[in-house]
């Protein structure tokens, strides 16, 4: 059965086919180059994403431009089956202030050598 | 009144505001960025997600990075920076100009400048401007709102979602509200083909599942006090098969159908608008028709990545500092859209400098040619891999491309997609 992909790796966009063989690599067919061969090996075997979300602040301001969430994302793309429990592990911190860009909120999470960052300073 | 001096003053303190005030600064010229929130980097505050900054700053940053690294390139320089300040009024008289600008803290000051850059970046069109039947109830946001609410302000405004058009922020935010716990059910696309990028196609609805209705309209907003569901009507040929309309049960209806370049105070000041872009045209030196007042951004040209912003608000402040000490373009070629192209910017080009064309395309095409023909002849031609109107396209204009303008008085350059 062949499953069929979009490559996303340059705008060109080819659709990929591609088959599992016997001894479970893959066959694709489709792809303008071989970046897309790499791609529908990371796709089918080993998927991941680069997650960006907001945590909660400690103690938000008053008034209109009162922020209540600080954005956050992983430092590296995070395997895609575990993007739920990732998301709420980082729903339920508290972040307290002042948070710096870049400062680590959680580290290498569950083992999996992603952390998760800041991705703006707040006083 | 509270007033001020500059050599120039620019307006809006996005990604555009900051790039052309830091070059402006780099020049030697005295500079100050107006902007009405609180803090600077305009829309990228609010745009949470990983896709910024591959090109100015060599890595993939989200929004909110890249807007805080700008800034700090800013605060290191002597620009001055009005936050909460909103620029009410711009007197463009010829040689200094005013504006007036109204802050809570400060009350009004007036801002006086030999030149003025508009980087007043974009809005979002509305339901009205769509004009999308049915009734008005509560839980119809366009998706830049609610992409503000729910990473800024961290309220959620519905737990059922449609999003009507497949632009960017409106796939942007159907990861997102996916993602805190919310079931998108559709989006709803117009056209035969997505406006938003192929990328944000699969990773932001491929990846959840969420259907992509293309060639659909949609012919009613239904629900009295809260959206109780969106009518889809597909598109045949050309006409609405109303006997296959269907209602998409939903209590919020995400709207991501396009932007708009915010250009009140421009047309305020007298400047001329371009109705392919609704920006103002501008020449070589980005410069629109009222001498002095410069352009760049998404108050120009709507553009889909900030890296594009940058580096032609860049240019922008570097042709201002030019400007301020006397230069002008002499002899420039007028460019025309060609067949295939949506729109050129700037209009104008300098035969005797290295010029940056932006354009966008008509069609969705693999394997094309782009053509650049100096008063009908043809005079180069570049290989696009791919084109689609979701894109925005550069050519680089160079002397030797223009070599034939200077034996004609009227020189046009025509930019074509094939
Ligand atoms: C939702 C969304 C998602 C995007 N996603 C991506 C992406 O993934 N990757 C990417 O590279 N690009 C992306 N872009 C594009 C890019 O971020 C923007 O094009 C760019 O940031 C625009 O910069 P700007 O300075 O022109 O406008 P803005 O950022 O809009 O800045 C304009 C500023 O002017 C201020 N202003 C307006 N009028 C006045 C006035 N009268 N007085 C004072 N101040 C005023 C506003 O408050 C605002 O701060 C996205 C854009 C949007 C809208
Ligand atoms: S296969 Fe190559 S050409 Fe095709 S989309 Fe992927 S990277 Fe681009």
């Amino acid at each position: 059965m062949s499953e069929e992909l979009i490559c996303i790796t340059c705008p060109m966009g080819c659709r990929l086919k591609v088959d599992r063989r016997d001894d479970g690599t893959l066959s694709v067919t489709g792809n303008r180059c071989a970046r897309g061969i790499k791609y529908a090996e990371e796709e089918l075997l080993d998927p991941k994403r680069m997650v960006s979300a907001t945590a909660k602040v400690s103690k938000p301001g008053a008034g209109l431009d009162a922020v209540s969430r600080v954005p956050v994302r992983t430092s590296v793309p995070c395997r895609k089956e575990a993007i739920g429990d990732l998301l709420a592990d980082i729903y339920a911190l508290t972040v307290d202030l002042p948070v710096a860009r870049g400062q680590t909120l959680i580290q290498n999470w569950k083992g999996s050598g992603v952390d998760v960052l800041a991705t703006r300073t707040l006083p | 009144m509270k007033e001020l001096t500059y050599d120039a003053v620019v307006i809006g303190g996005g990604a555009a505001g900051m790039a052309a005030a830091r070059e402006l600064d780099a020049a030697g010229c005295s500079c100050a960025i107006v902007e009405r929130e609180e803090r600077l980097g305009g829309i990228l505050g609010q745009c949470i997600h990983n896709g910024f900054g591959l090109i100015e700053f060599n890595e993939e940053l989200t929004g909110p990075e890249f807007a805080e690294r700008m800034e700090e390139r800013v605060r290191g320089t002597g620009v001055a920076v009005y936050t909460g300040a909103t620029v009410m009024e711009v007197d463009a008289a010829p040689e200094i100009k005013s504006l007036f600008c109204y802050s809570a803290s400060f009350g009004v000051i007036r801002l006086n400048a030999r030149a003025i850059v508009l980087a007043m970046g974009c809005r979002e069109r509305n339901r009205g401007n769509i004009r999308i039947p049915g009734d008005r109830p509560a839980g119809v946001y366009t998706a830049g709102l609610a992409q503000r609410l729910v990473n800024i302000e961290g309220f959620v405004p519905g737990r059922n979602v449609v999003v009507i058009g497949s632009g960017d922020i409106g796939l942007i935010m159907a990861r997102r509200m996916s993602w805190i716990g919310c079931k998108v059910h559709a989006v709803v696309e117009i056209l035969p083909y997505p406006s938003g990028l192929t990328r944000n196609i699969v990773q932001c609805l491929h990846d959840f599942g969420i259907p992509l209705y293309l060639s659909h309209l949609t012919t009613r907003i239904i629900g009295r006090e809260r959206v109780e569901g969106v009518e889809i009507t597909p598109i045949e040929n050309g006409a609405l098969m109303h006997e296959k309309s269907f209602v998409i049960p939903c209590d919020t209806v995400l709207l991501s159908v396009g932007l708009v370049p915010e250009n009140e105070l421009s047309k305020d000041a007298g400047v001329e608008l371009n109705p392919m872009t609704n920006g103002p045209v501008v020449d070589s030196m980005l410069m629109t028709s009222v001498p002095g007042v410069f352009a760049c951004g998404n108050v120009l040209h709507v553009h889909d990545l900030v890296d594009y912003v940058v580096e032609e608000a860049k240019r922008a402040g570097a042709n201002v500092a030019r400007w301020l000490k006397g230069e002008r373009p002499q002899a420039e070629a007028r460019i025309k859209a060609g067949p295939n192209v949506r729109y050129v910017a700037p209009s104008r080009a300098d035969p005797s400098r290295d010029n940056k064309i932006y354009l966008r395309s008509l069609v969705v095409k693999n394997e094309a040619s782009l053509e650049i023909r100096v008063n009908n002849r043809v005079v180069r031609t570049v290989k696009k891999a791919h084109i689609q109107p979701s894109e925005m396209l550069s050519v680089d204009l160079s002397r030797a491309d223009l070599a034939t303008c200077s034996g004609s008085p009227d020189p046009t350059v025509e930019i074509a997609l094939a």
